[in-house]
C-alpha cells in the first residue's frame, strides 16, 4: 500500500492546492482536459475540483474505453456471442454497456449466450484450451494500456496453434483522440493531463505534436496528489507561455515507455484505415485491427462481422460529454432515465465514465454541503 | 438430545454408502431406499438431535417465552469450500445472524438441500459435518430438513436453504426503521474479509492471500449487547453489497443521513491491498460475520466495550454518526480530507458470494 496511500495525503494536497492558487494569475482562466477516465474517477472521488481556485476548469475527456465504443461495435459483440455460438470473453466493464434495443452482453447472457467475464486475456486463452470443440473470442477494448495483453494473446495463440481462438479487436489510440478533440468543436483548451499508464507503453514523445500546437501537456499518475501536481505544472506552463510535454509520473514512467510492448503490438496488430468513436465520429488511423499475419485469429474476418453504424440513443449527450462540451448533469437523461443501474449512454456504465463518476461522487456534493 | 449417535440399520441398508468414492446420483433424490440411506447416513448421523429423531416431516417444539422471530436465506456460494469456511457453516451462521439481528435468541434451524447429480459424497459429508459443527458450536440445532437431487448442470454442486426461528424478549424494539439523528454507528470488526477470501479462490482469479472469510455466528455478541444496552436502535449484518449497500438501505428505511469516517473503518491491510489491486471499494465487499449497530451517542462507548469483549468483536469500532438529511445520503469523510457520497454498488463483479 506504500506508494499509493502516501499519494493520498490530504495535508500535502492542500499545500499543492495553495501553490496552484498562488500560481493562478488573477482574471485569467485556465481550462485543462483530463483525458483519461481513470483521472476523471480520481477527481470525482476525492473532490479535487472543490480544492481548486475558480479560475481553473477541468474538462472530462474521452479516455474511458467503454465510453468511446460505438453502439455498432457493442451490437457486433452481442451478435458474435448470440448468433455464432461463440464463447465470448469480456472484461467486466463491458457487460452492461447498452447496444441497440437496450440489449447488452449481460442481457444476452441471461438470454442464453455464452459470455464469460474474465480478468485477463490469459483467462480467455485458458478457456479456449479447455473447450477445443468451441470457438472462443476475446472482446478486446481499451487504449494503449490494455493493448499489450491482447498482442501477447495473439502471439501465444499462434505459437500454440489455437485454431478455436480469435480476437474481436477494438483497441483505440490516445493521440488520435486528442487530435480529434483539438481539431473539432470543443472548449478552448490550454492544457491536457496525459494518462500515465498509456505513456507507460507509448512514452511521452507522441504528445510533442500537441505541445507544438500550443497545448501544455503533463503526463500524470492516478492518485490525487499526482493530479494536483500535474495541474500545478500545467498552470506554470501556461503562465510561462512555454507549452511542452512534461512527465509528472517519474516514479513509474520512463519517458521512453515500453519499447518491448510496442514491438509485440507492431508485430500482431496494425492500424485501421478509420474507426468510429462514440462522440468523435470516424477518425482516420485511430484504432488497431489484427495484423494480416495473424488474420486467422481475427474474429471480424472469421465470423464475417460487418460494421454497422448505429446512431446514439436520442437525447443522450455522451457524444458531447466525451468532448467536454457538456457536463454530465447537462444531459437531459442524466439521473432520470439514465443511471448506473439502467445506463442508456456509455458514459454512465464504467466508473471511469464522466457521467457515472459524477453520479457516484459528485451529484450530491453541492446539496450535501448546503 | 439422544446420547447415542444413530447406527446404520444393516437390515434396511446392507451396504454402507461409499463415501470415499461415491457420488450423488438421481436415485438419492428419488424417494426410495437410496434416498433414505443418504438421509440417514449423512444427514441424520451428523445433525442428530431430539427433534430430528422424531422422524417426521416436521419437528414439534415446546412453547417459547416471547415473540417468535423467523428468517430464511438461500446459499449458492461458489466455491463450496473457501478459506475460513464452506457453504455449510455459512448456511448456519447466516441464518442465525439474520434471526439475531432483531435482538432475538435463535432457537432452531431448518435446512433444505438442492444437490446436483454428481456431487462427490465426500464433499456432501464434509459440508454436512461442517454444518453440524457450526450448529452445535452455536447451540442452535437443525430440527428438520429436506433433500432434492437435480440433474447435472441444473445446479452447481449444492444449494442450501436454511430457515431459523428465535424468540424475542419483551421490551426490545430493534429495526432498520428506528435509527435516529444523533445515533452512533458501530461495526463489530474488520470489513471485506469474506468477499476478498471468496474472490481469491475464484477459478479465474487465483491470488495468494492469507485472508479468511469472517463467517461467524453473532448471536452471543448480540445477547451481551442487548443485555448491556437495551436502547440499541438497529442491528444489521452487512453481507452482500457490503457496508455501502446496507447503510444505504438503512438510511432509506429510517429516513436519515449517515456519515462515516474513513480513518475509523477497520480494514485489514491485506484486504485493503487486494481491493486496491482489483479496483474495488472495501465498502462494497461482503461480510458474513460482522454487524452494524446504531445506538444513542452517549451509550456508544459502553456498547463498544461490550462488543470488544464478546466473541468475534475484538476489532469493533465506532465508525460514524447519524444526521438529519432529507436526501438520505451515506457520506464518507475521507482521510484525504474531502467528502464523498457512498453509493450502492452494481455488484455483478461478485456473483454468488453467499
Amino acid at each position: 500500500m506504500k506508494y499509493a496511500t502516501e499519494f493520498r495525503d490530504g495535508k500535502l494536497a492542500r499545500k499543492i492546492a495553495a501553490a496552484i492558487d498562488a500560481e493562478c494569475t488573477p482574471d485569467r482562466s485556465y481550462t485543462f482536459m483530463e483525458f483519461c477516465g481513470g483521472h476523471t474517477h480520481t477527481i470525482a472521488r476525492y473532490g479535487l475540483e472543490e480544492m481548486l481556485p475558480k479560475s481553473i476548469r477541468l474538462v472530462h475527456g474521452p479516455g474511458c474505453p467503454v465510453c468511446v465504443l460505438p453502439v455498432g461495435r457493442v451490437d457486433s459483440a452481442i451478435e458474435l456471442a448470440r448468433d455464432h455460438g461463440v464463447i465470448l470473453c469480456s472484461y467486466g466493464d463491458m457487460m452492461r454497456v447498452p447496444g441497440s434495443h437496450r440489449m447488452s452482453l449481460l442481457r444476452a447472457k441471461a438470454a442464453g449466450a455464452d459470455i464469460r467475464m474474465v480478468w485477463s486475456t490469459l483467462d480467455a486463452l485458458k478457456i479456449a484450451r479447455e473447450n477445443p470443440d468451441r470457438e472462443v473470442a476475446f472482446l478486446a477494448i481499451g487504449f494503449e494500456t490494455t493493448t499489450p495483453p491482447t498482442a501477447m494473446a495473439l502471439k501465444i495463440a499462434k505459437a500454440e496453434r489455437l485454431t478455436n481462438f480469435s480476437i474481436f479487436c477494438n483497441h483505440v489510440l490516445t493521440p488520435a483522440a486528442m487530435r480529434a478533440i483539438l481539431d473539432g468543436e470543443s472548449l478552448p483548451l490550454q492544457g491536457i493531463i496525459g494518462p500515465g499508464h498509456v505513456s507507460a507503453v507509448i512514452g511521452i514523445e507522441p504528445y510533442q505534436e500537441f505541445a507544438d500546437r500550443g497545448q501544455a501537456i503533463v503526463v500524470a499518475g492516478f492518485e490525487p496528489l499526482d493530479l494536483l501536481q500535474a495541474i500545478l505544472m500545467l498552470t506554470r506552463q501556461v503562465n510561462e507561455g512555454r507549452p511542452r510535454v512534461e512527465n509528472a509520473y517519474v516514479r513509474a514512467l520512463p519517458a521512453v515507455g515500453n519499447p518491448k510492448a510496442r514491438e509485440v503490438i507492431a508485430e500482431t496488430l496494425q492500424l485501421r484505415g478509420a474507426f468510429e468513436w462514440r462522440g468523435l465520429g470516424r477518425l482516420p488511423d485511430s484504432a488497431l485491427r489484427v495484423a494480416d499475419d495473424y488474420a486467422d485469429f481475427d474474429a471480424e474476418l472469421k465470423f464475417q462481422l460487418p460494421y454497422r453504424a448505429v446512431p446514439d440513443p436520442k437525447s443522450c449527450a455522451c457524444a458531447d460529454v466525451v468532448r467536454g462540451l457538456k457536463r454530465p448533469e447537462q444531459c437531459p437523461l442524466f439521473g432520470r432515465t439514465c443511471t448506473p443501474d439502467e445506463p442508456i449512454g456509455s458514459c454512465m456504465v464504467s466508473s471511469e465514465g464522466g457521467c457515472a463518476a459524477h453520479w457516484l461522487y459528485g451529484r450530491h456534493r453541492n446539496k450535501a454541503a448546503a | 438430545m439422544n446420547e447415542q449417535p444413530r447406527r446404520r440399520d444393516t437390515r434396511l441398508f446392507p451396504r454402507p454408502l461409499d463415501i470415499a468414492n461415491g457420488r450423488v446420483d438421481m436415485t438419492h433424490g428419488g424417494g426410495g431406499r437410496a434416498m433414505a440411506q443418504l438421509v440417514s447416513e449423512i444427514f441424520g448421523q451428523a445433525f442428530d438431535n431430539e427433534f430430528l429423531s422424531q422422524g417426521n416431516d416436521m419437528a414439534v417444539m415446546p412453547p417459547a417465552d416471547g415473540r417468535l422471530v423467523m428468517s430464511t436465506d438461500g446459499y449458492v456460494i461458489s466455491p463450496l469450500f473457501f478459506p475460513g469456511g464452506d457453504i455449510g457453516s455459512l448456511a448456519v451462521h447466516g441464518t442465525i445472524n439474520d434471526v439475531a439481528m432483531s435482538g432475538a435468541t435463535p432457537l432452531y434451524l431448518s435446512a433444505s438441500f438442492i444437490i446436483e447429480e454428481g456431487l462427490p459424497l465426500a464433499d456432501l459429508r464434509r459440508i454436512v459435518l461442517s454444518m453440524a459443527d457450526a450448529s452445535r458450536a452455536a447451540g442452535v440445532p437443525i430440527v428438520t430438513g429436506d433433500t432434492k437431487v437435480v440433474e447435472r448442470g441444473k445446479a452447481d454442486g449444492v444449494f442450501i436453504s436454511t430457515a431459523g426461528v428465535g424468540v424475542l424478549a419483551d421490551g426490545l424494539e430493534i429495526g432498520g426503521d428506528r435509527i435516529q439523528e444523533g445515533d452512533a454507528i458501530l461495526v463489530s470488526g474488520s470489513i471485506g474479509d469474506h468477499g476478498i477470501a471468496i474472490l481469491s479462490k475464484r477459478e479465474n482469479l487465483d491470488f495468494e492471500t492469507a485472508i479468511e472469510s469472517d463467517s461467524a455466528p453473532l448471536h452471543r455478541m448480540i445477547r451481551a449487547m442487548v443485555e448491556a444496552e437495551p436502547e440499541i436502535h438497529c442491528l444489521r449484518d452487512p453481507t452482500r453489497g457490503g457496508l455501502a449497500a446496507t447503510l444505504n438501505e438503512l438510511a432509506n428505511q429510517s429516513g436519515v443521513g449517515l456519515v462515516l469516517e474513513e480513518e475509523a473503518l477497520p480494514i485489514k491491510p491485506a484486504v485493503r491491498g487486494a481491493c486496491e489491486l482489483l479496483g474495488i471499494d472495501p465498502l462494497g465487499v461482503a461480510n458474513e460475520g460482522k454487524l452494524l449497530a446504531f445506538c444513542p451517542k452517549d451509550k456508544a462507548e459502553a456498547l463498544l466495550a461490550v462488543m470488544q469483549a464478546a466473541p468475534f468483536g475484538s476489532d469493533a469500532a465506532i465508525i460514524g454518526h447519524v444526521v438529519a438529511d432529507p436526501l438520505k445520503l451515506v457520506r464518507l469523510e475521507t482521510s484525504f480530507g474531502s467528502e464523498r457520497v457512498v453509493e450502492w454498488l452494481n455488484g455483478e463483479q461478485l456473483p454468488r458470494i453467499c
